[in-house]
Parts: C-alpha cells; structure tokens; sequence
C-alpha cells in the first residue's frame, strides 16, 4: 500500500492549447460552431481580397495614372496628392509653418497626455490661449515678416484641425459660462442658458452651418464682411458650446454637494467658490466627456465641404473628379478614412483609459 | 473681502419676542437679491440691444438686396422637381408644397434608418458579449472601425464608390423580376386587385383578436396561474389569418413588373440610389453607436438576477425574456432614443449626395430660388428643433415612468 500523494493528472489533452482554446472559445456547443464557421468563411472571404487590393496587389510609385497596372490599389493617385491632402492649397513655400504649428500642438498635447511630466497646467494653459494666437500668426502671416496666406487657401487635414481645435478652445469659455448660467438661481439667465444650450442640441450642424454662410451675413451692418472660414467657425463655436456646456454640467454636478456646501460656510463667494473649489474638482472628471466631444467634432468637421470649405474630405471629393485620375475614388475615400479613423480612434482610446483612471477615487461616481 | 451669506437680507431666526438686533442696511451691491435682479436686468437689456441690432441691420440688409419677407412665397408655384416623392408633386406645385415634401423624405429616410440600425445594432451588441471570441471581435472590429469614421465620408463612400459604379441600365443586374443598376434598385410593385381588401380587414382583425387573448391569458394566469402560449398564437393569427383569406380569395394580387423601355425602366418601384446610399451608411453608422449602449445596458444587470432566476428554476430564455431584457431595457432606452434622433438629424447629410430631404428641397432648392434665408432656414431649424423637444419630453416622461418599479 502506498500512502503518497499520487501527482495530479494532467489535464486532458483536448482542454488545453491550442485545441482546447478552440473548444472554449470558438466550439463550445452547436450554435457557436456554426456562428464561428459563418463569421470565418464571411471575414476570410472578404478580408483576404481586401488586404490582397490594399497591399499585395496595390501600386505605390510612380507618377501618372499609367503605373497602375497591377488591379490592385492605385496608392500613387493617393501619393501624387500628398501635399494638398495635407496642406490644401496652402502655398508650397510655405508649407514649413503649418508644419511648426502642428509640431507645437502635437508636442504640447503628447506632455499632457504622459503620465508624470512635470508643469501639465501651465502648458495647458499655453495650449488654450496663447497656441491658437501663436498658430494664427503662423499660418495667416501678415505680421513678423511673414507673407499673408489668404483663408481661402487654407485646406486638407491643415484647415480640419484648424477648424477642431478653433472648435474645441473656443467654445470651452462659453460652455463653462453657459453650464454656470443653466445652475444658476436668477431665473432669467437661467432661461436664457436653457434655451440657448437646447436650440443649439436640437437642430443638425449642417443647419447651422447653413444659417452661418447665409444668414450671418445679413445680421450685421453694410461693408462688415466675413471670411467663410470665420463664419463656419462662428457657427461651429456656437454650436459646439451647447454641447461642451452639457458636459461640464455633469461634471458639475458629479461633484458633492458638501463641497459647495463647505466652500459657502467658509464664507467664500460665488466666483471663489467655483474657481478655487468646484471647477478644479469638476475639470478632471469632465475630460474624458471634453474628449468624446472633441472626436464628435473633428468627425464633423467634414461638413463644411458642403458650404464650400476645402477640408481633408473636400480635397478627396475634388481629388476624385479630377479627370486624369477617374475611377480611383475608393483609394482617396480609404485615406481619408485612415486619417480620421488614426485621430478618433487614439483620442477615444485615451477617453477611455482616463476613465478608468479617474474612476478609481472617491466620491459619489458610481 | 465680503461674503455673500452675510446677515443682509435674511430675516434671523430666533424666537419672534426677541427683538431683532438693529440690521445695518448693507451696500446695494452686496445684496445678494438687489445683485441678482440688477445683474438680469443688465442680461435682458443687452440680449434686447442684441437682437435689436441684428433684427434691424437684416431689415435694412433685406430692403438694399430687395428681399421680400413674410410667409408669401410658401403658396407661390415652384417650378422645379424633385426626384423623389411621397406624395403628389409636380412642379407646378407651391414651395410650401417643397416642404413637405422634404420633410416626408426626411420622415421616411429617419424611420428606414432607425429600424435598420435598431436590428443590427442589437445584434452587434449581443455579439460583443458572446462567449464565442471569433464573433465577439468582429462585432468589435466593426464598432471601433465604423463609428470613428465621418458619416459623411461613408455616405460618400456608398454613393460614388460603390453605388455609382453599378452597370447602365442596359447592364442591369437581374434577380428574381428586381433590377440592380447605376439608377437605384427597381422592383415589381405589388397592386391590389378586387377582394385583397379582405385580407387587410383580416390582418387588423387579427392583430385586435391577439391583443384581446394577450388580455384574456394575462388575466387568466392572475386568477388561476395557468399559462397560454400568446406569443404563438399571435403570431400565427397574425400571419395565418391574413394568409388564409389571400389564398381563398384567389390571390388577388398583381405585380407590375419593370421593364426596359429605352434607356430606362418603365413599371415597378424604383429606389433611388440616394437613399440607398443614405439607408446604408446611416443605419451601419449609428448601429455602431446603438451596440454600444445595448452592451452597456446588459453589463449594466448584475449578475445576482440572473443567477436568482436561475434559483428559482426559469428557463434560460425566460431569464432573458422576463429578467434581463426588462432591467437592460431600462438602461438602454434613454440613450438609444438619443441615437435615434442623432439618426433623424443625420440625415440632413442628404443634401450632400442630393436625396431630396428637407435640407435638400428646402433649405437648399427653395431657398436659393426665393432667397428667402431667415425664413426657410427658421422653418428648417424649427422641424428638427421641435422633434428633439419631442424625443426629450418622451424620455422624461418615460423615465417618470420607469422609475416607479425601481427599488
């Protein structure tokens, strides 16, 4: 008789590996077997010529139409147009400032968005009010010895980011106004904040950017006109400002009641109390929500092809009726496609995280 | 640094013998009353001066450009057409004849679009939670795929790339009596011959027979706890009673098929490819959205629900149909209505490939034919305002409603 512990048998062979991850995961019971058999023969049959037209079979340089020959892509259609996709018909010469303003912002933003780098307030703060006077010298000139580019020329993902980030910064003053304004206690500006924030949600952007290339004009005295740019982007603000102001009334309202109660019984007043209490409590939790908006906006920032403006998908749209190049139009949808979805897809991704970072505090958050 | 709480114009509290302490009437300024009357009447005046000034400038701005105002040309004759409509229209038809045109299309591309991406939304959400990997990720590929890409861009997309490049007429794809070509999609239309009024009598007398059981079982199980199939039998009224009458009535249905009369299809029913395009991309867009809230509305039941009803010995398809479905419902509802009115103002993308919707028609055609912009654009803006104001009354109330049966 033996009385040892006998070694524990291993599990069986179909349970583990590659085999018994199958069984779990794709083979686990009749209708899952034939739900993996569907989706598989569906993703192989259309992923396989897909990736074959994007990649394998595609042509990537060359100079005229007559380099695609291969049946797949024509990426060179899509390489030919770099410049304009990316700068519009911003001048060559001077592509070099566009390009400093992007590196400014995208710099600025990668300090904000890593963990640990010292200073993230007063560089937000930079980024807020003195980046977009910086970046409107830089790419409209017409002061420190820099040539003036017309707006009009402004165009590509150059004018789309242009239009978010106007967008975004701007209407970030009066959606905090407003968010006030809708908790405030004097009926009457609260009725104007209500009705203001719910006009603006109610009606389609494209409505609005209507209203702002055709009736703005006629709202303010003979001989005061307005660029189009500006005007999409009085309406863009206007329009964006509804919804950041929702955004930041959640966060003011995720915020205890005792802390405006304590704030009150110190005795401070109604300005001390949201700049010094509320707001720096509410700002973090309303980030994740400020970004969400944002992607919200820089994925309709592509309406403002239809009151004539050239952003990133205008330059496809006019890229495709190019007559040297019918018949590519795909290519130029796919890229536009890539670039939206690269910037949308890592900002709800970064969304998301700050969520999740934000969420393990205290507080009344569920 | 003066506070706000101070003294001022709060009575004190105490007994009412105790004579108050003598108030020292504080600055108007520190009122906190006084302040916020002086501070709404400042608000209103300079709201006032505001669109006093616009309201004057765009009269004066009107008269030089000899704009007419007011209401007038909605009865004025169109003269243009439209591609597609619902209602009688010819173009000797009035503009405010355009608007409602418009507005039906945008009715009709609103409620397609909804139904579409209701189902499939549905399902991509369920499908994010299957145990089965391979489906969980493709419903996941195609969430984070289609909702970070612009609408507009896939509305393009359909349109001139893949819609556009269909065959001629001439080439038309042909199935089953429907065509496929670069002019929509053309199918037989189905006419009523003489007696299929019997059938529709039939279908709404079944649909009120299924309503009166569903009372009747309910009632029943209340009294005796015996249950009755309904969902069967309603379903089988509902399609046997109609079906029954169509076959003894000798199918009196007819079907107008297209046919090829030159360079086009004369007969049947044509969809243009502008909602087709439409259709598709609002409906793959927003379904993406509608997966992510119909996930979060099942995470959002806890799994003690479903393990207590497993406790109590229901069924598998019963705890989804009586626990799960109802509690995730309750969560879902709210943020999928706004989805559907996010859908139903989306479609005001239309005009960018020309579906004649209401910004099409209206803001766009009548507006650049009368010139009219603060009216048209008004009446527009008044349309979508009024359905959002619709959507969020019904989610009040619905949520009033719903928050009787919580805990």
């Amino acid at each position: 008789m033996k009385y040892e512990l006998q070694p524990t048998l291993p599990p069986p062979a179909n349970m583990i590996g590659v085999i018994g991850w199958l069984r779990k995961n794709l083979f686990n019971g009749p209708v899952n077997s034939i739900a993996t058999i569907v989706v598989g023969y569906f993703l192989i049959s259309f992923l396989v010529p897909t990736i074959q037209w994007i990649f394998i079979d595609a042509d990537w340089v060359g100079d005229s139409r007559d380099a695609c020959t291969s049946g797949g892509a024509c990426w060179v259609f899509i390489a030919n147009r770099l410049d304009q996709f990316l700068y519009g018909f911003y001048p060559e010469a001077e592509h070099w400032r566009v390009q400093i303003a992007f590196i400014i912002l995208i710099g600025s933003i990668i300090w904000l968005v890593l963990p640990k780098t010292p200073k993230k307030g007063i560089v937000a703060a930079l980024l807020l009010v003195a980046y977009p006077v910086v970046a409107f010298i830089l790419l409209y000139g017409n002061s420190f010895g820099l040539p003036q580019v017309e707006t009009h020329l402004w165009g590509g993902l150059t004018l789309t980011l242009v239009l978010a980030v106007v967008g975004i910064v701007a209407s970030l003053p009066l959606g905090i106004v407003l968010a006030l304004g809708r908790q405030s206690e004097m009926p009457i500006v609260r009725s104007v904040c209500v009705t203001f924030i719910e006009i603006w949600r109610g009606v389609p952007l494209i409505t609005v950017l209507f209203m702002a290339s055709v009736m703005l004009p006629l709202f303010f005295p003979e001989g005061m006109s307005f660029d189009k740019l500006l005007r999409a982007l009085i309406g863009i603000t206007l329009f964006q400002s509804a919804y950041m102001a929702e955004v930041i009334r959640g966060g003011l309202q995720a915020i205890p009641k005792g802390q405006y109660e304590a704030a009150d019984a110190l005795g401070l007043g109604y300005w001390q109390k949201m700049i010094l209490i509320i707001m720096p409590q509410a700002l973090k939790l309303m980030i994740p929500g400020i970004v969400n908006t944002f992607i919200a906006l820089f994925k309709d920032t592509s309406l403002v092809l239809i009151i004539g403006l050239f952003d990133v998908l205008a330059i496809g749209q006019a890229a495709n009726q190019d007559p040297k190049w019918i018949g590519y139009s795909t290519e130029s949808y796919l890229f536009v496609a890539l670039l939206f979805w690269v910037f949308c897809f890592s900002m709800s991704r970064y969304s998301q995280h700050l969520e999740k970072a934000l969420n393990t505090g205290h507080g009344n958050r569920a | 640094m003066s506070s706000d709480m101070s003294s001022s114009g709060h009575k004190p509290d105490g007994s009412a013998k105790e004579k108050a302490p003598p108030v020292s009437q504080p600055k108007f300024w520190n009122d906190p009353k006084k302040r916020s009357l002086l501070f709404q009447v400042l608000l209103l005046s300079v709201l006032g001066f505001v669109f006093y000034t616009i309201i004057d400038n765009t009269l004066t701005n009107l008269e030089q450009r000899g704009i007419t105002t007011g209401f007038d040309f909605l009865t004025r004759e169109a003269g243009f057409g439209i591609a597609m409509s619902l209602i009688d229209y010819t173009e000797a038809s009035s503009y405010g004849m355009t608007f409602i045109v418009g507005l039906l299309n945008t009715i009709l591309i609103a409620v397609m679009g909804i139904i579409a991406a209701t189902i499939l939304g549905f399902i991509l959400g369920v499908a994010r939670l299957s145990d089965n990997w391979l489906v969980a990720k493709f419903s996941a590929l195609y969430i984070e795929i289609f909702r970070n890409i612009p609408l507009l861009l896939q509305i393009f997309f359909w349109y001139y790339a893949v819609l556009r490049t269909l065959p001629q007429p001439r080439q038309s794809i042909e199935f089953l009596g429907s065509f496929i070509n670069n002019r929509g999609f053309i199918f037989p239309a189905p006419v009523p011959e003489e007696g299929f009024g019997l059938v529709t009598v039939g279908f709404f007398a079944a649909i009120a027979a299924s309503w009166l059981i569903a009372r009747w079982a309910k009632k029943r199980q209340e009294l005796t706890g015996q249950q009755f199939p309904v969902a069967l039998t309603t379903i089988g009224l509902v399609i046997g009673v109609p079906l029954v009458l169509f076959l003894f009535s000798g199918m009196p249905l007819g079907l107008d098929h297209p046919e090829l009369k030159g360079f086009n299809f004369k007969g049947g029913i044509t969809v243009i490819p502008e909602l087709i395009a439409l259709w598709l991309a609002l409906s793959i867009y927003t379904a993406a959205f509608i997966a992510e809230t119909v996930r979060a509305g099942i995470l959002a039941v806890s799994h003690g629900q479903t393990e207590a009803a497993t406790a109590l010995g229901m069924s598998k398809a019963k705890t989804l149909r009586l626990i799960v479905i109802p509690q995730a419902l309750r969560v879902v509802i709210p943020p999928l209505t706004s989805q559907y009115l996010n859908l139903t103002k989306n479609s005001s993308l239309a005009t960018a490939i020309g579906y004649p919707d209401l910004v099409n028609v209206f803001a766009g055609t009548t507006l650049n034919q009368t010139g009219q912009a603060i009216e048209v654009i008004s009446m527009t803006m008044a349309v979508y305002l009024a359905l959002s104001l619709m959507t969020s009354f019904f989610m009040n109330w619905y949520n009033a409603r719903i928050q009787l049966s919580e805990r």
